[in-house]
Formats: structure tokens, C-alpha cells, sequence
């Protein structure tokens, strides 16, 4: 749940039922969690599935502090981190991956494969994710295939000289 | 223990500076191996598939840095079976570039003249050709059009692509399954082996030590095929010379990592990275301005919404390749498609309220991504990047079973390339923000660091052994019998994409090394044709050889 709530921190989503907590809700259409994101994570060739326990124990120790450093009051049912409205998790999000944080590779990383979930699907086949309507693929507006599953785009260039060639290029096409 | 293999020639990697030089040394006569750590793929083995283990991961390297990540392609072929096979030449003033060393960083006899004989044997083997706005896809015209409509100029760039077979599916960095893309995989690669080459695809080079007849004793581990963090056993060839091309990631590892075996490396070895100035801006195209302003239309009527169709970077603007502007302002602009997995997350919004590279906003960004523009920025840098202490294997402490891991580069940008940044990224801005054709925001270096595809001069060519690893036959100084031909052997950023370069340089070293197979007693000439057998280029690089034929 921790995790999820990261993910939809990368990503936002809407939620999934009504009384979900982990996805707070601030988008329209699936985000990261919808997209994947747990199951990518969990990927054995991913290998980020060995630190994810951990990674989720430490956001939640961040979760306490930043909530402590505020006098926010945290709701004991959920996670620490999951307890946070959008806005404060973004800002503690902001503060894990800034420039200077010790483990901001660590997030940066757990970031960075929400974002694959999101916009790649790479935990199933593109052609299934999208034949699914994967929320990620389909949001971008990802084309799908042909019926044989390889993509052509027979149409594909406007066709005509949009621009003057720069003056020194040479017979062969390379700059002089 | 088993008896040590030997080789005339053993050549580390089969990108462009391995597959050339492992053809012309196996065309001529020498026994050549070549060790690659990558898996061997080729036709319908290229998927268009973004799950993790298709080969769109097999086929990667992906490792970051410290202030800089580096790709590469991590199979037979190396860069070339994922690259966009963009092939333009470097400009003339490159060559004239003094970069970090306040002199000229090029070796004094090579240029633009004297490189284009060599750069013509590529264009011929691959083979390159010239592209017309015919061949340019949506996301080019796009560009040229904008470019235009500032008052620039733009260019379809030359590339090595049979248009015939091209379906502009855009899925060529994960290998192109169509054999339009002209890799390696067809030309200089099939022709070595047809001489005689071994390609052992799954190993992997660690490091060199001696052997006590002058020769290099080289020490590989063979990587599983699928979980590439797992080497299921080790080996060694003896090899009268060394080609080292495993990329200028990779290449000045192995040598940092022999250095205890062999002695003291010239300090310029793992030292003087460049990544080409690389830079990547992100516009977001109001389809109604391209229709108005631009006049565009896809022939169903949409003014774009096309950033997914296509075949990489088509259209570049070369205004700013002026040699009279001072260093550090001159760079290339080119349209470029990054397909998802790579790149969406480094883009980011322009204005935004919260944060930029994700959240809320970023996600509005990506409903919209029918509608990217990326354009891709070839600057000159300051050559500011260097390697730590290598890992344990191979060039990164590798995370994921394919493609990521961590390494031991570190870049931190000089006022120079920053300023080099600046002026691009402004240059950009004002061709596509124009009469509010799109907005633009150049790429984070926040998420990873700086971001290169084309990395270079990590173990360089020169005059000067203080600032060069290599003299200009591209032997490694006080080290004789290995060469390096890849990327890493090229001096600094081209402001151009460098393959074609790299290529002509390797092309170039050959007949040198052939002179030092034969003086170690190889029976080796040069003289090869073009891979397909055509005669033009040799035409043209015989008049310039000495030494290394015989008849
Ligand atoms: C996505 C992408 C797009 C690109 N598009 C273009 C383009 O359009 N135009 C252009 O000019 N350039 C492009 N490039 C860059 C181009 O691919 C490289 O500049 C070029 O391939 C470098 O050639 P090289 O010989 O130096 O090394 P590489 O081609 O990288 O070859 C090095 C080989 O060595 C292998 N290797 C590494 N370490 C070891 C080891 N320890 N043991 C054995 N083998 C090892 C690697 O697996 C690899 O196969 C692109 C690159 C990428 C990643």
C-alpha cells in the first residue's frame, strides 16, 4: 500500500473504489498504481523486488518525520506515508529525490520504474497491454499494431520540402 | 585447468570499432576472434515488445553515473543494432577544436580532408545514403517546417536505412526486425565471419595481462544469457594484438582494471569523457497552430499528432555549425524520437506549479504525447568526464538482470558546456515556441545527471602523450600491440552524431595495425574491398597506404 501510494505520487491515478487511500485520487483515468507499477516493481528481472520491504519501512520512517516536523496528524489505520494527502506526499517525494538527499537514488530508481509501468507496460507483451487497454499505453495514445501484432505506419510524411537545405552541405549530404 | 586458446588478433567488442577492424584483419588473412558480451540476435529475434527481457532489454546498457548516464547497445553489433543510423559526417572546424587543452586536440594529420576517404568506405560498405523530405517522417517535417518558419534551415540528415524495407514502425532501438536499419549485422559483421571470424557473443572481458612472448593474455567470463548479473564460468585467449572496442564506457574500464598487470596507463585513460554535449528538450505541439501557422496536415486531415511514427532523428538544423562562432557555441539540432521507457520520465513541464518531472502535471503532459516534439542537441563540451575506480566486472555494478546498472563515471558540467547548453536550449525555444507553435522544456539532469547516447574520447587519440591515451594509428601508448578504435578513441564531442566518424576512424587505423599483426609474424595484408565486395573506397584509401599491402 506504501508502495502504491508512491506510485500514484509519480503518477496519479483515480481510485480504484471508493474508499481507496493508497491512490488519493487527484487525476482522471489510471495512473501508475492501475498501470502496473506494483507488479513491474515486483518483476524478478526488474531487481527491485529484494529492497521493496525495505524501501517501504523507510518512506514510512520519512512519513513519520515529515508528518512529526508539522504537527500532522496521522491516521494510524494506513501507513504513515499512505496517511499523507497528495500535496505532502509530493513535497516529501521532492525532498527524497532533490540533488543533495543521501538515498535519493534509491527513489529515483523506485521513481523511475512507476514511470515504466506508466508509460511501457514492461511487466506484460505491448501488444496484450494494449489489447487490455493498459492505462498508461492508452492514456499517451500509444498506436497499436497491425492484426499480425508488428507495427507499420504506411502513412507517414508530409511528403514535401518543408525547409532550405543549410549552404554548405556537401553532394553526399553531410555538413561542408 | 585447460590449455590457453590463441589468436592472431583478439578484438574486445563488435560495435564500429570492432566489427570493421575484426573484418579487414580477418579479409586479410589474420585468425581473429571476437569477444562480445551481448547476445547474438538478429530478424524477427528484434522485438517490438517493451516487456523486460524482450530485446529491448537484452540489447541495452544502461548505466548511470554520477552526473552522467550512459547508453549503449549491449549485444553482436553493438551500437549499431540499436541506434537511429543517423550517419552525417563532422564538420570541418571540429577537427580544429582545442577543447579542455587550449591546442588543437585532434592529432595534426588528421582532418576533415584527410578522414573523408575513410568516411567514404563506410558510406559505401553500410552503405549511407542521402534522404529526401519523401523519406522524412511527420515528426521531421514537423521540425524542418519549424525551423523554416524561424528562418533557419534544415537538412534531412544522411543515414544508413533501405527505405524500401523501412515501415517506419519507429521501434529501431530495439533492434530492427525488419533488416532496414543497415547495422552491422549485415555488412562488415556477416563478411568477417565469411573469413574466418569467431564471434562469441555472452562474453564478457575483464581485463589483459602479459604473456612472455611480448603478446596479451586477455580474461573473459561467460554471461548467462538471461540474468546478465550471473557469469557462469571464466576463460582466456592469448592474442598477438588486442583491438579493444567495447565502447568508450566500457573500453577504458578494462584497461584501469589491467593496469596492475600491465603497468602504469597513460593518465588520459579513463579521462576526458565527453558525451557529445548531448541535450534534449521536450515541446508539446497546439495541433491548431501547426495547421495555421505552419500549414501542416497529415493526409487524414490531423496536423500532427504523429511523435510515435517514423525512424529517429531525420531533420537537423546546422545553422550554428559555423566555424568562425567561437568554441563552445556551435552545436547541431536534431529531431529525435525517444519511445517510451527511455526518456518520458526526463521531460518536463513547462510552468509547472508543482514538480516537474512528475506528478499531477506530468501526467497531463503525457495524455498529450501524441503531440512531443523532441529535439536532440549536439554541443561541444569540455571533455569534464572521468572514471573512478572500475567495478568489480564488466563497466557498471549491473542492478536489473538486463541493462541497468551503476557505474563509476562522473561528469560535472564547466561553464563552458553549460553555456554551450544554454545557447542550444534557447535556440530551441525560439524555433517551436515561435507564434505559439508548441512549449518547450529542456530535459531534467536532475533525475540521473546529464544523458548520453554518443559517448566519446574516454581513452583518446593525440600528439600530446600528457593528454592523449592513444598516438594517431590509435596504439595505446607505451602499451604496444593494443589499439582502441571505438568512441573512446575519438578526441572530444563532434556536434554531430559521431558513428560515422567512429567508423571512418576505425577504418582509418586499420592499415596500422595490420603493419604491427605482420611484424609480430602474422601473415596479413590490407587491401579488403567493401563487405559486398565493391571496390571504391578501397580506390580511394589504397593511395594513402604504405607499407601494409603486399601483393
Ligand atoms: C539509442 C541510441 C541511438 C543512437 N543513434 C545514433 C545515430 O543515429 N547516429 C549515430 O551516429 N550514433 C548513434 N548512436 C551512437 C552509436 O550507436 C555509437 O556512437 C556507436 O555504436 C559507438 O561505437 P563503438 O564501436 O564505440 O561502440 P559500441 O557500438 O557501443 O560497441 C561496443 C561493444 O562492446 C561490447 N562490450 C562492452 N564491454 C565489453 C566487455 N567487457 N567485453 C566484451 N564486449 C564488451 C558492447 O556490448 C558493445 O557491443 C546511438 C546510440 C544509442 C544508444
Amino acid at each position: 500500500m506504501t508502495l502504491e501510494a508512491f506510485a500514484d505520487t509519480i503518477l496519479p491515478g483515480e481510485k480504484r473504489f471508493p474508499d481507496d487511500r493508497a491512490v488519493a485520487g487527484v487525476s482522471t483515468g489510471g495512473g501508475a498504481v492501475a498501470s502496473g507499477a506494483i507488479d513491474v516493481l515486483r518483476t524478478e528481472e526488474g531487481g527491485m523486488a529484494p529492497a521493496l520491504d525495505a524501501l517501504a519501512d523507510g518512506l514510512n520512517e520519512h512519513a513519520e518525520r515529515y508528518a512529526g516536523e508539522r504537527s500532522l496528524p496521522l491516521d494510524d489505520a494506513v501507513p504513515p506515508f499512505v496517511s499523507l494527502d497528495y500535496d505532502h506526499r509530493v513535497a516529501l517525494v521532492r525532498e527524497l529525490v532533490a540533488a543533495d538527499h543521501p538515498e535519493r537514488e534509491a527513489w529515483v530508481s523506485l521513481a523511475m520504474f512507476n514511470t515504466i509501468a506508466f508509460d511501457a507496460a514492461s511487466h506484460l507483451h505491448t501488444v496484450d497491454a494494449l489489447a487490455a487497454g493498459h492505462p498508461g499505453l492508452t492514456t499517451m495514445g500509444y498506436f497499436g499494431p497491425d492484426s499480425d501484432g508488428l507495427w507499420r505506419f504506411p502513412s507517414y510524411s508530409y511528403g514535401r520540402v518543408l525547409a532550405r537545405p543549410h549552404p554548405d552541405t556537401t553532394p553526399s549530404g553531410s555538413p561542408a | 585447468m585447460s590449455r590457453t586458446e590463441s589468436t592472431d588478433v583478439l578484438v574486445i567488442g563488435s560495435g564500429f570499432g570492432g566489427a570493421i577492424t575484426a573484418y579487414h584483419l580477418a579479409a586479410g588473412g589474420a585468425k581473429v576472434v571476437v569477444l562480445e558480451r551481448g547476445p547474438w540476435l538478429s530478424g524477427p529475434e528484434f522485438d517490438q515488445d517493451f516487456k523486460f527481457g524482450s530485446s529491448t532489454t537484452r540489447v541495452f546498457d544502461f548505466v548511470i553515473g554520477d552526473g552522467m548516464s550512459v547508453l549503449s547497445g549491449n549485444c553482436v553489433g553493438g551500437g549499431s543494432v540499436v541506434y537511429f543510423a543517423a550517419m552525417p559526417r563532422a564538420p570541418r572546424f571540429v577537427f580544429e577544436r582545442h577543447g579542455s587543452i587550449g591546442r588543437r586536440m585532434w592529432p595534426a594529420a588528421i582532418d576533415r580532408d584527410a578522414l573523408d576517404p575513410w568516411y567514404d568506405r563506410v558510406a559505401e560498405a553500410l552503405p549511407v545514403s542521402q534522404q529526401t523530405w519523401d523519406d522524412v517522417p511527420f515528426a521531421g517535417g514537423l521540425f524542418g517546417a519549424a525551423c523554416d518558419h524561424a528562418g533557419r534551415t534544415a537538412n534531412p540528415v544522411p543515414v544508413a536505412i533501405d527505405h524500401d524495407k523501412c515501415t517506419n514502425c519507429n521501434w529501431m532501438m530495439s533492434g530492427c526486425r525488419f533488416d532496414a536499419k543497415r547495422s552491422l549485422l549485415l555488412n562488415y559483421l556477416p563478411a568477417a565471419v565469411a573469413h574466418g571470424a569467431e564471434i562469441r557473443p555472452l562474453h564478457e572481458v575483464q581485463h589483459l595481462t602479459r604473456t612472455d612472448d611480448g603478446g596479451y593474455r586477455v580474461h573473459y567470463s561467460i554471461v548467462d544469457e538471461v540474468d546478465y548479473r550471473v557469469h557462469v564460468s571464466t576463460g582466456t585467449i592469448d592474442a598477438k594484438i588486442v583491438i579493444m572496442a567495447a565502447g568508450a564506457g566500457a573500453t577504458p574500464v578494462i584497461l584501469q582494471r589491467s593496469e596492475p598487470h600491465l603497468g602504469t596507463m597513460p593518465h588520459a585513460v579513463g579521462r576526458y569523457f565527453s558525451g557529445n554535449g548531448e541535450r534534449l528538450n521536450t515541446a508539446i505541439f497546439d495541433e491548431d497552430r501547426i495547421r495555421d501557422v505552419l500549414g501542416l496536415s497529415r493526409p487524414d486531415g490531423v496536423p500532427y499528432e504523429a511523435y510515435q511514427i517514423g525512424k529517429g532523428p531525420c531533420v537537423a538544423t546546422w545553422d550554428q555549425l559555423d566555424g568562425s562562432l567561437p568554441e563552445y557555441s556551435r552545436f547541431s539540432l536534431e529531431q529525435l524520437y525517444f519511445p517510451p521507457g527511455f526518456g518520458t520520465i526526463l521531460a518536463q513541464v513547462p510552468d509547472a506549479v508543482g514538480p516537474t518531472w512528475f506528478g499531477r502535471e506530468k501526467k497531463e503532459l503525457l495524455r498529450r504525447w501524441r503531440s512531443w516534439l523532441t529535439v536532440f542537441t549536439m554541443s561541444e563540451d569540455d571533455n569534464e568526464g572521468v572514471f573512478g575506480p572500475p567495478p568489480e566486472t564488466g563497466n557498471s555494478m549491473r542492478l536489473s538482470q538486463q541493462m541497468l546498472g551503476r557505474g563509476a563515471l562522473s561528469y560535472t558540467p564547466t561553464k563552458n558546456t553549460l553555456h554551450g547548453w544554454a545557447e542550444s536550449d534557447a535556440a530551441v525555444k525560439d524555433i517551436l515556441e515561435r507564434d505559439g507553435l508548441s512549449r518547450v522544456m529542456p530535459w531534467t539532469n536532475e533525475v540521473v545527471g546529464a544523458y548520453t547516447v554518443h559517448p566519446l574520447a574516454s581513452c583518446r587519440i593525440g600528439d600530446d602523450p600528457a593528454t592523449s591515451a592513444l598516438d594517431d594509428r590509435h596504439e595505446l601508448r607505451d602499451h604496444p600491440g593494443i589499439f582502441v578504435t571505438d568512441g573512446s578513441a575519438v578526441p572530444g564531442a563532434l556536434t554531430v552524431n559521431p558513428a560515422m566518424t567512429i567508423a571512418a576512424l576505425a577504418e582509418r587505423a586499420v592499415p596500422g595495425i595490420v603493419r604491427a599483426a605482420q611484424e609480430r609474424g602474422v601473415a596479413v595484408r590490407y587491401g579488403a574491398p567493401a563487405p559486398d565486395g565493391s571496390t571504391a573506397g578501397r580506390r580511394g584509401v589504397l593511395p594513402l597506404v604504405t607499407g601494409s599491402t603486399r601483393r
